[in-house]
């Protein structure tokens, strides 16, 4: 009996420092108690970033290219317009542009303009999303052109404003201190 | 024997359900305590003593649709039918509900230029005990289901890792599984509550943007430590999906550690296309667009990604102009499937109010209902077993006497949180947050047995 009473307090024991080595303080455990039979494939950090199609905000994974205002209008016309609707007011899509500054109001909109944190944000969308009929499809200067467009028509950067890797990743979003993180484990 | 069974005639069901009840209400409007009628234990003890004997039984709510008036007791089929007199149907290689269930289906909204954007719902009102059937389960797809082929497909880790890593699904299979029940919910889920009258809809139209099943597949903590993960830098994992829109989303790397998992198998058989195949994510508890579906890469990073779904959308407005990011949790939510909109109470008498309660932060402690719009309260019955991140079925039995009434429910969690009115919420939230509505959902009992939608 008392053999068996000491295996459940271990097994207890066991149990709950488990827990707290997996829930303690919102860290990642220094071991995880399961292991893989290890099959995992090494893949070299060029076919890795073939495949990485994401843009964080300071824009380090930015291609090179470059697109202007006037270039991304003859696109946006041609590719964005029929859903998007004529200078980004939206149509069967919502609308890119405007309301800047009306977040607090009885009918808030939430464009690219008046509530995207990051510039670097509508390239990486562009490009995964975008024309929706054919996502992946555009090159980076038809994507930078769009950017440039979009951001002219929401007057974040002047018509004559080209966007690259560079000037995309510095520019300022009217509402990028406009979010708050909640999660306890976003730090 | 069948004559004396009160659930095969419904005069007798009638007549019992509608005589004065031995047993007192618990609360407001006719609730009866949630235990009264369960078949062992000390409450039938006690029911008993009160009076109670086996004559009562549930009615049950009518389609408002249906053609048989309230009361009208149908004619007896033959003594033998005809199925028992001819062979039936040959064995099938896999089955498909009966075809007079055929409208239990997913409600569909999605963009008319674009079918592939958008949400099909889970008609909740329509299914009990806690499981979602598998051609039932929400949809939210951004651009169209993928048609992977799985020997096309990888799963790649890299970032900030010792030696980046794929993974074919072949691979996946072979690595030890865990199972967990637990719910999937779209963060938009309910979120018609924001709008300033109460939408006419059937309650999974309103609220089946959430889904329970049981997911199996490879703890997420096993690929990161077999690719060396940097437990120093690493701060996120950006997860990413291989569909049309590459939906991704940037995932605290403590909550990988914890519970999430790399789902391969859902209710016991592999993933469906529109949920996933041949792999998705699950992470327990917190909002569906986290659950990336047709996952094919993790990039472990230190900052978050910041991508379209996680600042664009996904994140909720409040008065003051700012937004609230990275709201991942589901908070406590519960609603009553029945009586909901659309099924018509069969006159006065003895039924059963059930409905389904979940909540992101755990298990539920308690759902306690009400039929007098809040006033009162009597606890439900919850089905067991109570898991956290899962839908737990709740019911109590509820004597209406055919007076309009006002029936809630509210969720109260393990860690304390209680459900909020809607007033509560819009209070701290506004109405132009879209996302995470959770408050107490309110269905109006006309005298007539109607069932509406109001804000309680």
């Amino acid at each position: 009996m008392s053999t068996d009473k000491n295996v459940w307090v271990g097994a207890f024991v066991l149990v709950a420092v488990g827990i707290f080595l997996v829930r303690g303080a919102g860290r990642i455990p220094e071991t995880t108690p399961l292991r893989g039979p290890g099959l995992g494939h090494q893949v070299s950090l060029e076919t890795a970033a073939a495949w990485d199609i994401s843009i964080p905000p300071d824009g380090h994974n930015l291609p090179q290219g470059r697109g202007t205002v006037a270039a991304g209008e003859k696109l946006y016309l041609a590719r964005c317009i029929d859903c998007h609707g004529k200078r980004g007011r939206g149509l069967s899509a919502e609308e890119l542009v405007g309301g800047v500054g009306g977040l607090t109001g009885d009918y808030p909109e939430k464009t690219v303009g008046s509530y995207w944190p990051y510039a670097t944000t509508l390239f990486d969308y562009i490009r995964r999303a975008m024309p929706q009929d054919a996502p992946l499809s555009l090159t980076s200067d038809e994507i930078y052109a769009l950017c440039a467009y979009l951001l002219f028509l929401n007057g974040v950067i002047a018509e004559a404003d080209e966007m690259n890797a560079a000037t995309l990743a510095a520019v300022e979003m009217p509402n990028r201190e406009g979010f708050v993180r909640i999660n306890h484990m976003a730090r | 024997m069948d004559g004396d069974d009160p659930l095969k005639d419904k005069k007798k069901l009638r007549r019992a359900a509608v005589g004065d009840l031995p047993v007192n209400p618990v609360a407001g409007g006719g609730l009866l305590h949630r235990r009264l009628f369960l078949k062992s234990g000390a409450a039938l003890g006690s029911a008993a003593a009160l009076g109670v004997t086996g004559t009562f039984a549930f009615a049950a709510y009518g389609e408002e649709s249906a053609l048989e008036p309230p009361g009208e007791i149908p004619p007896m089929p033959p003594a033998t039918p005809p199925w028992m007199k001819t062979p039936g149907g040959p064995l099938t290689n896999y089955g498909q509900p009966s075809p007079h269930e055929k409208e239990v289906i997913r409600w569909i909204t999605s963009n008319q230029s674009s079918p592939g954007n958008g949400v099909s719902w889970t008609p909740l009102q329509d299914l009990e005990g806690a499981m979602t059937p598998n051609g039932l389960h929400f949809e939210r797809h951004h651009n169209g289901v993928p048609a992977i082929i799985p020997e096309q497909h990888r799963l790649l880790i890299h970032g900030l890792v010792a030696r980046p890593l794929t993974f074919t699904v072949d691979d996946l299979l072979r690595y030890p599984m865990m199972s967990r029940l637990c719910f999937v919910e779209c963060g938009g889920n309910s979120n018609a509550g924001w709008n300033p009258r109460p939408l006419q809809a059937r309650a999974g139209h309103l609220h089946g943007l959430a889904s329970c099943s049981e997911w199996s597949g490879v703890p997420l903590s096993v690929l990161l430590d077999e690719a060396g993960i940097d437990r120093v830098q690493a701060k996120w994992l950006y997860a990413e999906g291989a569909d049309a829109a590459a939906v991704g989303a940037s995932i605290p790397v403590a909550k990988a550690f914890d519970d999430a998992f790399v789902a391969l198998y859902q209710n016991g058989e592999r993933l469906r296309p529109e949920n996933g195949y041949p792999m998705r994510l699950l992470i327990p508890g917190w909002e569906g667009v986290t659950n990336i579906k047709w996952l094919r890469r993790l990039k472990v990073v230190a900052e978050p990604m910041m991508s379209r779904d996680e600042t664009s959308k996904y994140t909720e407005l409040v008065p003051d102009g700012t937004a609230r990011q990275f709201t991942f949790v589901m908070d406590a939510k519960s609603l009553i499937t029945a009586p909901s909109p659309g099924k018509k109470m069969q006159g006065p008498g003895l039924y059963q109010i059930t409905g389904l309660a979940w909540s992101g932060r755990g298990r539920i402690a308690r759902v306690e209902v009400s039929a007098d719009g809040g006033a009162s309260w009597a606890e439900a019955e919850l089905q067991e077993p109570v898991l956290p991140h899962c839908f737990t079925r709740f019911r109590i039995p509820w004597d209406w006497q055919g007076a309009p009434a006002v029936l809630q429910s509210r969720a109260i969690d393990e860690t304390g949180y209680v459900q909020p009115t809607r007033e509560t919420l819009v209070a701290a939230r506004g109405t132009h947050g879209y996302f995470h509505y959770n408050a107490i959902v309110s269905w109006r009992v006309s005298d007539e047995g109607k069932v509406s939608h109001v804000y309680g």
